[in-house]
């Protein structure tokens, strides 16, 4: 695959040093904990990998439809709605590929239905979104029923060789099928975006309608077609919460990971890979607090304070971490131009 | 280049309506290969209606266009780019934060298989940049080029669209008078190559300079027909207005007396914390009309919201008849008698859902008549605005009709009526006659010259050069936020004003490089 020209990115132009930087100290921390806890770090950085998983899927459903100008505050809703879905289907066919699948037509419809309520019906789009957040927890806690049986869940695929390398074979090349599917998405969405003439036009019509319309763009079409991608993708977080990390459905199971998304979307400027460092942090937090529970009489003797602490504030700290990255690490984030506008003509 | 005989565009008999409004009334056009066809007439006539048809913005109720003798339906932008038409906008349609080759290729891309061909756009846009000898930089972003470089992304956007048919709407509005020579080169380049251009304009100097024909539009209708070589500036304005339009502002010696408005060393920042105002010292004395002279965007905004309270002043001070009226709050400003006429009408000027008689009093409703206390005191508010209305000449069915239904004409006599009805010393217009029709215009500066002659102190801010000239009794000129040069009116020509307002300095202006700004400045480094 060659990629033409240089320029289509954000800030290509520079060498992201602080980036490099941070990366390059995270990498050192790695393989020191490695050195002293093989077990404890694999586990853990398997663990982040799995927990940022519905985290960026939410994140790239994000910045699909934002990227195009609409607000999608429902992407919790589209989560929960597609899991609670993709779990019946599920439970009824006992095929976990048309489960998935089924899920994310789920996400696709209920874009769909974002869509049409913020472009066609020209409804607020934070209401929009809410409508779907209120519909999603009030059906899904509705016709849930418990004691459904189900029909086992998406397990891990070990590539050949590559899964055998030390902490990168366990943690990168030994996943479930959708954990997969996310980190390839993220590089797809990423050069749909910013090396593809849909992406050039997608970011147009979310920075400048007027400009995209006089052009020959049809602009509501690019909209509708960008928020039901992004339906889709948070119908694959969804599939994700009920086919390959629980296995069953719950109540509330998105238990806030829509909003997280739309954070660590923000956290990244709206680019795919930015969304994704934020995702990790999101899910290293969490693999850090259970593996804290979990291994809290083996932690070496100048953390064992940590052990004392009452578990609710180690839960805490993926929150706490995501309120801390918004408010103190973002800066100023600008979103594109046009969001939240609906587009007519004069 | 005198043009050819081949029709390129015709349109017959073109009609559109809007609710309310005939915005155009059986319009006929033809367009000649390599020519330029000059469409004048005054905001709201109908010439922008017209173009957004040609175009495929907007579809007509009955009539038709033809394009090379050929009936064709331009039902969008996409139909009319293919049958060759290009238009610029008058607020262009450019992305800020893409690359001038982004938004040259936005939605016809150069492409490798499913991926955007960046090298291919480049090498395209360089081509024309020669053949056209319109200089850009395609991996620049548009956000950090100035209007002239924009307005070229524009034409090139049209030529890579393959466009030999150009629509012009009010190119020139937002340039300094070198920038409108340079761009009136381009044009003549293109239409030296077979291009056809229409120029749409309200200015009849530059309508004058670059047509081989000229349209007149009123009210939707095409009121005649005529070249520059028979049409002279008076002959075009009447037939504009439908009436002779005095042309010159009449007005009598000036008599300055005391400081009224004095800035002492006023230092502004922009929203994003930018000085953009830098240092600005000047007085304004009763009896006397300062113009401040400038591209758009070199501060003139952010100093009048700085003098009127709208907008905090850093550091330096503000004086009104003395009194220190440094970041003092609008009402306490405009209490010591300063009428302010804002530059955004829409925005600043009116609440457009209030009522005219409400706008009247939307710096005085809190005073006797027209409060008791707490209450509003309806009848005196209604007879004011009644009053206003007929020495104010402002067209609107009653003083109860939202502000919002009135043209825009209408809307600005409405706050000069609210602002010179008080009793005041000092006033401060900025953009007074923006986008306004002819009539208007006219009795809008003749009311501000009256204010002059009863003694108020004027600082008159405004883009439009002629504007300045015309009624300024000393002329400032602002270039990135300093006042460069203040010139008696009397003496002050259009090139050396121009040659200002682009920066170059005040002292030693050589007349050889009139016709290109740049070159001074380089010379001088």
């Amino acid at each position: 695959m060659r990629i033409t020209g240089s320029i289509a990115r954000p800030a290509a132009a520079r060498i992201p040093w602080l980036t490099i930087g941070v990366w390059g100290a995270l990498a050192i921390l790695v393989l020191i904990a490695y050195m002293r806890a093989p077990q404890a770090t694999t586990a853990v950085l398997t663990s982040t990998i799995r927990q940022s998983t519905p985290i960026i899927l939410g994140a790239l459903a994000g910045i699909m439809c934002e990227r195009s100008g609409v607000i999608n505050i429902g992407i919790e809703g589209m989560m929960l709605i597609s899991a609670f879905l993709g779990f019946l289907f599920n439970v009824w066919t006992g095929d976990l590929f048309l489960a998935t699948l089924g899920a994310l037509l789920v996400g696709a419809a209920v874009g769909a239905f974002h869509a049409l309520m913020s472009i066609t019906l020209k409804v607020d789009q934070i209401i929009a979104g809410t409508v779907i957040n209120i519909l999603a927890i009030g059906t899904t806690g509705y016709f849930y029923q418990q004691g459904l049986t189900t029909r086992g869940k998406l397990t891990p695929v070990s590539i050949p060789f590559l899964a055998d390398i030390p902490i990168i074979g366990p943690v990168f090349f030994s996943n479930p099928p959708i954990t997969y599917a996310s980190l390839i998405l993220i590089v797809v969405v990423h050069v749909l975006l910013f090396r593809t003439a849909w992406g050039l036009r997608t970011r147009a019509v979310g920075e400048h309608p007027a400009a995209a319309d006089t052009v020959g763009i049809a602009v509501n079409r690019v909209r509708y077609i960008n928020v039901i991608i992004g339906g889709m993708l948070a119908g694959l977080a969804g599939a994700f919460l009920t086919l390959e990390s629980v296995g069953s459905f719950e109540r509330n199971m998105t238990n806030g990971r829509g909003f997280v998304s739309l954070a660590v979307m923000i956290f990244g400027k709206w680019t795919p890979f930015g969304a994704w460092g934020g995702s990790l942090l999101f899910g290293f937090a969490n693999a850090l607090q259970s593996q804290i529970q979990f291994l809290k009489n083996q932690l070496p003797s100048w953390l064992a304070w940590i052990g004392d602490l009452p578990p609710q504030f180690i839960g805490m700290l993926p929150y706490v971490l995501t309120i801390a990255v918004l408010a103190g690490f973002v800066g100023r984030a600008r979103p594109p131009a046009a969001i939240g506008k609906v587009y007519e003509k004069e | 280049m005198s043009a050819g005989s081949e029709i390129v565009l015709e349109a017959r008999n073109i009609t559109k309506r809007f609710p309310g409004v005939v915005a155009n009334e059986n319009v006929s056009l033809k367009l000649y290969r390599g020519e330029v066809l000059a469409l004048l007439g005054e905001n709201g006539a109908g010439k922008t209606t017209l173009m957004n048809i040609l175009y495929g913005l907007y579809h007509q109720d009955s009539g038709e266009v033809l394009i090379r003798g050929e009936p064709v339906r331009i039902s969008g932008p996409s139909d009319s780019i293919r049958h060759g038409i290009g238009m610029v906008h008058q607020h262009f349609m450019l992305v800020p934060v893409f690359t001038v080759a982004e938004n040259i290729i936005l939605g016809a891309e150069t492409r490798n298989g499913p991926f955007l061909d960046l090298n291919a756009a480049r090498r395209q846009i360089r081509e024309l940049s020669r053949q056209y000898n319109l200089d850009v930089d395609p991996d620049a972003y548009v956000k950090d080029l100035s209007v002239g470089q924009q307005q070229r992304v524009e034409i090139i956007k049209a030529l890579y669209r393959k466009a030999d048919i150009l629509i012009l709407d009010e190119p020139t509005a937002v340039l300094t008078p070198q920038e409108t020579e340079e761009l009136f080169t381009i044009i003549r380049s293109l239409t030296a190559r077979g291009a056809s251009v229409i120029f749409i304009s309200h200015k009849l100097k530059e309508v004058l300079a670059i047509a081989d024909r000229i349209m007149v539009l009123r009210r939707g209708r095409v009121v005649g027909e005529t070249t520059p070589r028979e049409a002279t500036e008076r002959s075009l304005a009447e037939m504009m207005v439908g009436r002779s339009v005095m042309m010159e502002v009449e007005k009598g010696e000036a008599h300055p007396g005391t400081p009224v408005l004095t800035l002492d060393r006023v230092t502004v920042l922009d929203d994003r914390g930018q000085r953009v105002v830098n240092e600005v010292s000047l007085e304004v004395h009763a009896g006397e009309i300062l113009g401040i002279a400038g591209v758009q965007g070199n501060g003139q905004t952010e100093l009048v919201e700085a003098i009127t309270g709208l907008r905090p002043v850093h550091s330096g001070r503000v004086l009104i008849n003395g009194r220190d009226v440094t970041n003092a709050s609008p009402r306490r400003i405009s209490e010591t008698g300063c009428a302010h006429v804002p530059e955004d009408r829409q925005e600043d000027g009116l609440v457009l859902t209030y009522s005219v008689a409400d706008n009247l009093v939307l710096n005085t409703y809190y005073t006797p008549p027209f409060a008791r206390g707490i209450v509003r005191n309806d009848r005196a508010i209604l007879n004011h605005a009644s009053r206003l209305i007929e020495r104010y000449d402002v067209r609107t069915p009653g003083p109860l009709t939202p502000v919002s239904a009135l043209s825009g004409g209408n809307k600005q006599k409405v706050i000069i009526a609210r602002e010179l009805s008080r009793e005041g010393r000092l006033l401060i217009a900025a953009q007074p006659t923006r986008g306004i029709d002819v009539g208007s215009i006219e009795f809008i500066h003749q009311r501000i010259v009256a204010e002059r002659d009863q003694g108020a102190a004027v600082l008159l801010v405004s883009a439009e050069l002629d504007e300045i000239m015309a009624l300024s009794d000393r002329i400032a000129v602002m270039y990135h936020g300093k006042i460069v040069a203040t010139l008696p009116a009397a003496s002050a020509t259009r090139e050396e004003l121009g040659l200002l307002m682009a920066g170059a300095q005040p002292t030693n202006v050589p007349h050889e490089t009139i016709a290109d700004g740049r070159a001074t400045v380089k010379a001088q480094r």
